[in-house]
């Protein structure tokens, strides 16, 4: 019988009894005895049919799952008893759990668990390497010759997920979508398959195939309905036809869930393109042959570029060497560090919870010393009652656990919702990992939680609760020693989290003050692409350019407005290595970088760009005549140290030469990082790569006399006249494009401050608690004192002083905690030290004010306690 | 029960398990049936304390010594629960004898020194 047959069994023991019992009845009556004498023998000779069925029954095991069940009865009508504690507790534990569980369950699902491919760990990434860029994308060159030689991989592919396309067919509104361009056999080197359709095949990978493109589930479901039928339907491209082959499945994203389309790289790109080994712009993967470790294949690599880099030293911009990393290690990157500090820092939260809860529990069983001493009076074993204690705070942690899984959830839809930015956000969720966890977790919590009362009241003598109950004194110094200890700890921990939460806001306040280089307030900006197929002639695109700018400025509302590649603040986008004619030619492994910019004259004026030499460039700069160039400040200190820049010239990426005409204010690509040497090219001056041609996009800017918001539609009515199928995307306010821009920073510092403003009002509920307890048990003391003639402000003095003593013995050990954890954020903070004495002043100064907040009312309680009264009800 | 004769004894710790499976030997038994057989074979000496009787004999039923069904009695017209002996159950019954042997010689030695040098 298993142990679910528990009435079966039962009911067993207890016929058998019975039939036994009747026998030695009828035998005492077969013996001559009258029926009432024989039943009372049978009795005798027995015993206590209970007693004995139920001394039968314990000899199964399961007798401990009943035990456990009529404990887990007990302590949950315990717990119902005093609903005000419970609640208290589950609160402040579903809180601690919930941000754990969140935190804990985005750490899992986008930094730990495998990436959802074949065999996911012997992906990689293959990167360049040289001096100044240790870990660099990879030049398409340089992947040809590691496709043709090397021998490490069973799989090699590249791939870039920035282009943009215009995507419209048939009459609907064109849209800007984001495109992969990829190797024909990436989806075979991650082991993955179009769910509909295709996959890329060779032929599909090279510039004189028809167009070929695979859909990605979302632009698949919205745009095409879901419709199978559109496998073999032509859509346009940037004015391009091109066969639909293929439909990926749902669950791909890769390399991010915003890619729209994906198309066959040496298609998209000329062969001279396509052979370069000095123009990084690829992300290269490999799928490592079994037996092949990662260090050999990198030596492999390495030596291969090597190889190349000394055949090629006139060129100065081949890597010298290669290296290899885990595919998750890069898609994840830069989230790693922040991800694990929120994940100590809401760790740090749920033991504060833990302790306060301690701390609630101790108090609890404080009060009820008197009951458990009269139970172990009555022969209640120990450690029945430690088990009982304990699994009252299994209980409650398992609920506080479940509701903190619920807030969990909620919390996670939040974060997948707000930023879906976030790489790999398509994986976060809660599956059996995160349950098996918070399962762990509530376990260890609640022994945690409920072993330190528990010990705290390990060495008490049976008669001294229930004589000291009597008379209302003062109970132990060692309980509220151990709850001063508890609450000392949590603000030990709050501290901690303060400063963190401290240092990361002052970091994120540094950031946001930089100053871009440029007007912030009051500019729109947005982005198009011309399509190369309408827009081909160089001569096209300027007409283009020229009627927009014209048509905008005469816009009501609209101040300046101006076009360029890319805004401040939005990135990188492209470099290219200098030339300066006037200069001797630079010794041979040596470079000089400047980020590359075109722009039309107006750009600088719109933006409010100021002129610190020179003049802008004569509008008439177009096409073949363009001749003139404008360099940033950092430009003429690096590379014109000592010399006036106007009028020397310059060669950028192409064979023409520019003179450069004047010098404008450094302007920060991006908002954390410090201006580099940038160089302004007039519009389509076509003497660069085409990767870096206007046929790549550009940005309208527009500086509006009001809210600039209002301008959006009218702006891209505009557009939308001149060219019915172009469309327009990233339609931002110039604050917008800052705010996204710091949005990790802002991120952080939000949520840490959230979690450290949490942990200070439970740890100020926790000194609350504790003093107010001692209040009460030390009333008569108190009131003895004041009938004795103490003064009133000297009770409130003691009290205040006795409550605040686990807050400076706290504040102390939480500084010393402090000086280490901030190590560990130390590369999350911009600008600001990990010990600024401003933060940590700030903190001890809340912290503090928050203290004496918390204890005021108890002391002031105590002060205002009537001796007549006290020593009356004794 | 302070008025139990001095002739009867209670059961030497361990010893239960031991009984009762040698009663089962002769056949198939309820509980009833065993602690009645121990006391008779006794002369009555072993007082059987069905406290301790029906533990045991679940006991050995959880060890897979014994098994149990509920079967017509012979002479009375109704279902007892009859015990019955397994093999498992024989060859721990030889255990336990030869562990008593051992036992009651080991004490003989001690309590008796001469009788041993005769």
């Amino acid at each position: 019988m298993k142990w679910w047959q528990i009435g079966k069994r039962d009911a067993d023991v207890e016929r058998e009894i019975q039939s036994d019992l009747a026998l030695e009845e009828e035998e005492q009556r077969d013996r001559g005895v009258s029926r009432e004498e024989a039943r009372h023998a049978a009795m005798r000779a027995f015993g206590n049919p209970t007693l004995i069925s139920e001394q039968t029954r314990a000899v199964w095991s399961w007798n401990a799952l009943e035990n456990l069940l009529r404990d887990l009865q007990i302590s949950v009508r315990t717990l119902f008893r005093s609903v005000g504690f419970s609640s208290i507790a589950i609160l402040v534990i579903a809180v601690g759990m919930g941000a754990t569980i969140s935190l804990f369950t985005v750490v899992w699902s986008v930094l730990l668990k495998p990436l959802p491919f074949d065999r996911p760990e012997q992906l990689v990434r293959l990167y360049e390497s040289s001096d100044r860029f240790p870990e660099n994308v990879v030049s398409p060159g340089i992947y040809g010759e590691w496709k043709r030689e090397s021998r490490s991989f069973s799989n090699l592919a590249l791939y870039k997920d920035w282009p943009q396309y215009n995507l419209s067919e048939g009459g609907a509104l064109p849209e800007k979508v984001r495109a992969t361009i990829c190797s024909w056999d990436l989806f075979a080197t991650l082991g993955v398959q179009p769910r509909i359709g295709r996959s890329f095949t060779p032929d599909d990978d090279q510039p004189s195939a028809n167009g070929a493109v695979i859909l990605g589930w979302a632009l698949w479901k919205r745009r095409f309905a879901g419709d199978a039928s559109v496998i073999g339907r032509k859509i346009n491209l940037d004015a391009k036809p091109y066969t639909v082959i293929g439909v990926m499945p749902r669950w791909f994203a890769f390399p991010e869930q915003k890619v729209q389309i994906f198309l066959p790289a040496y298609h998209e790109s000329t062969p001279e393109e396509m052979a370069k080994i000095d123009n990084h712009g690829f992300v290269a993967i490999g799928r490592l042959k079994p037996v092949v470790t990662r260090e050999q294949a990198a030596q492999e690599v390495s030596a291969i570029v090597r190889r190349i880099h000394d055949a090629h030293l006139d060129l100065p911009f081949v890597s010298s060497g290669a290296g290899i990393r885990p595919l998750i290690d890069y898609l994840v990157g830069d989230v790693r560090p922040a991800l694990y500090m929120l994940l100590a820092a809401t760790g740090c939260m749920l033991l504060i919870a833990c302790l306060n809860v301690a701390n609630l529990l101790t108090a609890r069983s404080a009060a009820r010393r008197r009951e458990i001493a009269i139970r172990t009076a009555l022969g209640g074993g120990r450690f029945r009652l430690i088990r009982e204690q304990l699994i009252e705070t299994l209980v409650l942690f398992s609920v506080g656990g479940a509701a903190g899984l619920a807030l969990a959830y909620a919390a996670l839809r939040w974060l997948v919702m707000t930023r879906s930015d976030l790489v790999r956000v398509e994986s976060i969720g809660v599956d059996a990992v995160v349950v098996v966890t918070v399962a762990g977790l509530v376990l260890i919590c609640a022994l945690l939680a409920g072993l330190i009362p528990v010990l705290a009241s390990r060495s008490e003598s049976l008669l001294a609760p229930l004589q000291e109950s009597s008379r209302g004194s003062t109970s132990g110094p060692s309980r509220t020693g151990v709850r001063k200890v508890l609450v000392g700890a949590e603000v030990a921990f709050t501290v901690v989290l303060l400063v963190s939460a401290g240092l990361l806001l002052k970091s994120y306040m540094r950031l946001r003050s930089n100053d871009l280089g440029c007007a912030t307030d009051n500019i729109l900006t947005m982005h198009f692409t011309l399509p190369e197929v309408q827009y081909s002639k160089p001569a096209q695109r300027v007409a283009f350019f020229d009627e927009l700018l014209a048509r905008v400025r005469a816009v009501p509302g609209v101040d300046a407005a101006g076009l360029v590649r890319a805004v401040p603040g939005e990135g990188y986008f492209g470099d290219g290595g200098v030339t300066i004619v006037e200069h001797p030619t630079v010794p041979q492994g040596q470079t000089q970088l400047a980020i590359v910019r075109w722009a039309d004259p107006g750009y600088f004026g719109s933006l409010r760009i100021p002129f610190l030499r020179g003049r802008t460039s004569r509008s008439d700069q177009r096409l073949d005549s363009a001749n003139e160039a404008i360099i940033s400040s950092e430009f003429a200190r690096q590379y014109f140290p000592s010399e006036d820049p106007i009028g020397k010239h310059l060669i950028g990426f192409g064979r023409r030469s520019y003179e450069i005409v004047g010098v404008v204010g450094d302007t920060r690509y991006q908002v954390a990082t410090p201006p580099e040497p940038t160089m302004y090219f007039p519009i389509d001056a076509g003497t660069f790569s085409p990767f870096e041609s206007t046929a790549a996009g550009a940005a309208l800017v527009v500086r509006a006399t009001r809210d600039p918001e209002s301008l959006a539609v009218p702006v891209q009515k505009v557009i939308q006249q001149m060219d019915r199928e172009l469309a327009v995307s990233d339609v931002l306010t110039m604050n917008q494009i800052i705010n996204k821009s710091s949005l990790d920073a802002n991120f952080e510092a939000t949520l840490l401050a959230a979690l450290a403003g949490i942990s200070l009002l439970l740890a100020a509920v926790g000194l609350f608690g504790v003093l107010a307890y001692l209040v009460t048990q030390r009333r008569t003391e108190i009131g003895i004192r004041l009938a004795l003639g103490a003064q009133r402000e000297h009770i409130l003095h003691l009290m205040l002083l006795d409550g605040l003593a686990p807050a400076f013995g706290g504040a102390a050990a939480g500084s010393l905690l402090a000086v280490a954890a901030t190590q560990l954020i130390r590369s999350s903070l911009y600008a600001t030290k990990p010990l600024d004495p401003g933060v940590f002043a700030g903190v001890i100064g809340l912290l503090f004010g928050v203290a004496t907040t918390a204890c005021l009312l108890p002391a002031w309680r105590a002060s205002r306690i009537q001796p007549a009264t006290v020593l009356r009800s004794e | 029960m302070a008025k139990q004769t001095p002739e009867r004894a209670n059961l030497l710790q361990g010893t239960l398990d031991m009984l009762i499976l040698r009663t089962l030997l002769y056949g198939p038994a309820h509980g009833h049936l065993i602690g009645k057989h121990i006391q008779r074979t006794t002369n009555d000496f072993l007082q059987m304390q069905h406290g301790s009787l029906y533990p045991a004999l679940h006991r050995l039923e959880r060890r897979r010594w014994v098994t149990s069904k509920w079967e017509m009695a012979p002479d009375r017209n109704r279902e007892f629960k009859y015990y019955r002996l397994t093999d498992k159950g024989r060859k721990q019954l030889v255990v336990e004898e030869s562990q008593w042997k051992q036992m009651a010689e080991a004490v003989a030695r001690v309590m008796w020194p001469a009788a041993e040098e005769s």
